[in-house]
């Protein structure tokens, strides 16, 4: 463990910016650790050949005074849904064998052009459709908190492999995408904070699409003032993305020390679930104590249709998906499966391209989108959101920021909730809501529970609000003082 | 509403989707299960209430109709698993 992966982004950026540190130096940290927790699995693919170059170019713009912000020569992790130049792009699946692009996603291009140095493709589940990275065809990612009863617990998915990248201190930060939590709840498992933009902030072009008006790229790092910077890189509009919104793209970190003295903090009452467990229950009461004790107020708010957001959402986010892979046919890129007709190579190449999570879920979609079922599921389910939505509204109009537990529950062992699809969707309870209203929400790391496991705090904001979100958070970090690190780190 | 085993099959028919026979009472069982779950949408009174298709509530924007990339035929089929000249290959269609 080197002093140099201990760095926070911003710590890092000072220490580039006054050259007690070159970028070669610290992405040369950052791959060791890589290889030293091969075991974690976080990776699919490595690139330290190219992170060097990167490295060495930032370090040679700097010298000559050309730095380009605070992301320069910051070395980051790519979630593996990304598409990148050159680069095997695999969406952890096994359809998308040997899949180079040969263009690189808005996203990477923008952390490319801010100086980002990428260290490689992080672990996902298959389509980012999973809430433990344990539907991936590269094998389940460990998360790095290992407690006393030395058991293989999972990361959270479906941005399993970014946030352990981030958490076990591989990166200094790392990009995930959230659908319906994924950022979030990986976030909350290995004790990291993530946020998930206001959908339609950050382009979602060479992003292999999942659930396409729910997914949204976000950044996960160490501190909630790291993400406002890395995000300041990733969000603005984008002609090349129909969805991506043509709002001015303020400064997100404007407002970070300005505390929350004055605030309204909503707290849902509707989010009390008797699944919840004692201590995240507490944890929550305590995030509106430490809150109240900065100046805010806390008040109950009601969000009815709250128990509907998750069959809400699995019908829209498989519908959406059952479209959107119906790509992968074997004809342009990835596996092929030969047959003896065109539609036979289409089954087989799909039948064995597609894991079971995967497949389940496109069954479903395309089930609610067939004739004679489209009105009574999907109609249904867009109805639902249009309600879940005006709920946020309602209660927006009183609060300023929400606050909720980010998971029911801490990181579980691998192997664990397999026996029922439903019972591993229940991880995005929480979560799922803010995604079908499309807004922005960010967990923070807030306490362990008492095997010593991370939980997270979840923040939900208004629409485009991420700059009073993050100032919510900045101080809520401050209250909470997390300052635990996973074992892995500590060895 | 309960799935059938001819209609799970169908459904993997519509999605392009090889299922093994043995598979396919497993898959059976846990669409019916998912499906069972989601109707708990049908308590929901939706009357009147317009489908929200997109979130961000916004016309999509145009653009010109003019050619900005020429010519990317080996970069579009670089990845193909199959191909033919400038097209990607397939196995027959018309006889």
């Amino acid at each position: 463990m080197s002093e140099l992966t201990r760095l926070s982004i911003s710590e890092a950026a000072c220490h580039l910016e006054s050259k007690n540190i070159s970028s070669e130096e610290l992405t040369i940290a950052h791959i060791e650790e890589m290889e030293r927790c091969r075991d974690l699995n976080a990776f699919i693919t490595e690139t330290p050949e190219l992170a060097l170059q990167r490295a060495k170019k930032s370090d040679a713009r700097r010298s000559k005074g050309e730095n380009v912000g605070a992301m320069d020569g910051i070395p980051i992790a790519i979630k593996d849904l990304f598409c990148t130049d050159g680069v095997l792009t695999t969406a952890g699946s096994h359809i998308l064998d040997g899949f180079k692009p040969n263009y690189e996603s808005t996203i990477s291009q923008n952390l490319r052009d801010a100086g980002a140095v990428m260290l490689g493709k992080t672990n996902l589940d298959e389509f980012a459709m999973g809430s433990a990275n344990v539907t991936s065809y590269y094998g389940p990612v460990k998360n790095p908190w290992v407690v006393n009863d030395l058991k293989d617990r999972v990361p959270g998915g479906s941005s399993g492999g970014s946030a352990v990248s981030v958490a076990a201190r591989l990166s200094l930060g790392a990009v995930g995408t959230d659908t319906g939590g994924s950022i979030r709840q990986p976030a909350s498992f290995c004790g990291i904070v993530g946020l998930k933009p206001t959908y339609g902030r950050c382009s979602r072009w060479g992003t292999v699409a999942f659930a396409s008006s729910l997914d949204q790229a976000g950044p996960m790092t160490r501190s909630v003032e790291d993400a406002a910077i890395m995000l300041q890189a990733m969000a603005g509009y984008d002609p090349k993305d129909s969805t991506s919104a043509r709002v001015e793209t303020p400064k997100f970190n404007a407002e970070l020390v300005s505390g929350v003295k004055g605030m309204m903090i909503g707290i849902p009452e509707e989010y009390t679930l008797d699944s919840t467990s004692e201590e995240i229950r507490k944890l929550w009461e305590q995030g509106c104590q430490w809150l109240e004790s900065a100046g805010a107020s806390c008040k109950r708010v009601s969000l009815p249709h709250t128990e509907f957001a998750l069959p809400c959402y699995y019908i829209i986010a498989p519908a959406e998906a059952s479209s959107n892979l119906a790509r992968y046919d074997g004809v342009r890129y990835g596996l092929r499966v030969d047959g003896d007709s065109l539609d036979e190579m289409y089954e087989n190449t799909r039948g064995e391209g597609f894991g079971a999570e995967v497949r389940r879920r496109i069954m479903i979609g395309t089930y609610v989108l067939s004739a004679g079922y489209y009105d009574a599921y999907y109609v249904k389910a867009q109805k639902v959101r249009a309600l879940i939505a005006k709920d946020f509204e309602a209660a927006f109009a009183d609060v300023d920021v929400i606050l909720t537990p980010t998971a029911p529950t801490a990181a579980f062992p691998i192997g664990d909730r397999m026996g029922d699809p439903i019972t591993m969707y229940l991880n995005d309870v929480f979560t799922v809501p803010a995604s079908v209203a499309g807004l922005p929400a960010i967990s923070i790391p807030a306490g362990l529970d008492s095997l010593g496991l991370p939980l997270g705090l979840h923040l939900i904001g208004r629409a485009f609000d991420e700059v009073t979100l993050l100032r919510t958070a900045k101080a809520l970090e401050n209250l909470a003082d997390f300052n635990a690190s996973p074992s892995k780190v500590d060895s | 509403m309960s799935l059938s085993h001819d209609d799970v099959e169908k459904i993997a028919h519509l999605a392009r989707i090889k299922i093994d026979d043995a598979e396919l009472e497993t898959l059976r069982t846990e669409l019916n299960n998912i499906i069972g779950w989601v109707e708990q949408l049908s308590k929901v009174d939706t009357d009147g209430i317009e489908p929200m298709t997109s979130v961000v509530g916004t016309n999509l924007g145009h653009r010109n109709d003019s050619v900005s990339e020429v010519n990317l035929s080996d970069k579009i089929l670089a990845n193909a698993p199959d191909r033919v000249g400038d097209f990607y290959a397939v196995p027959k269609v018309v006889e």
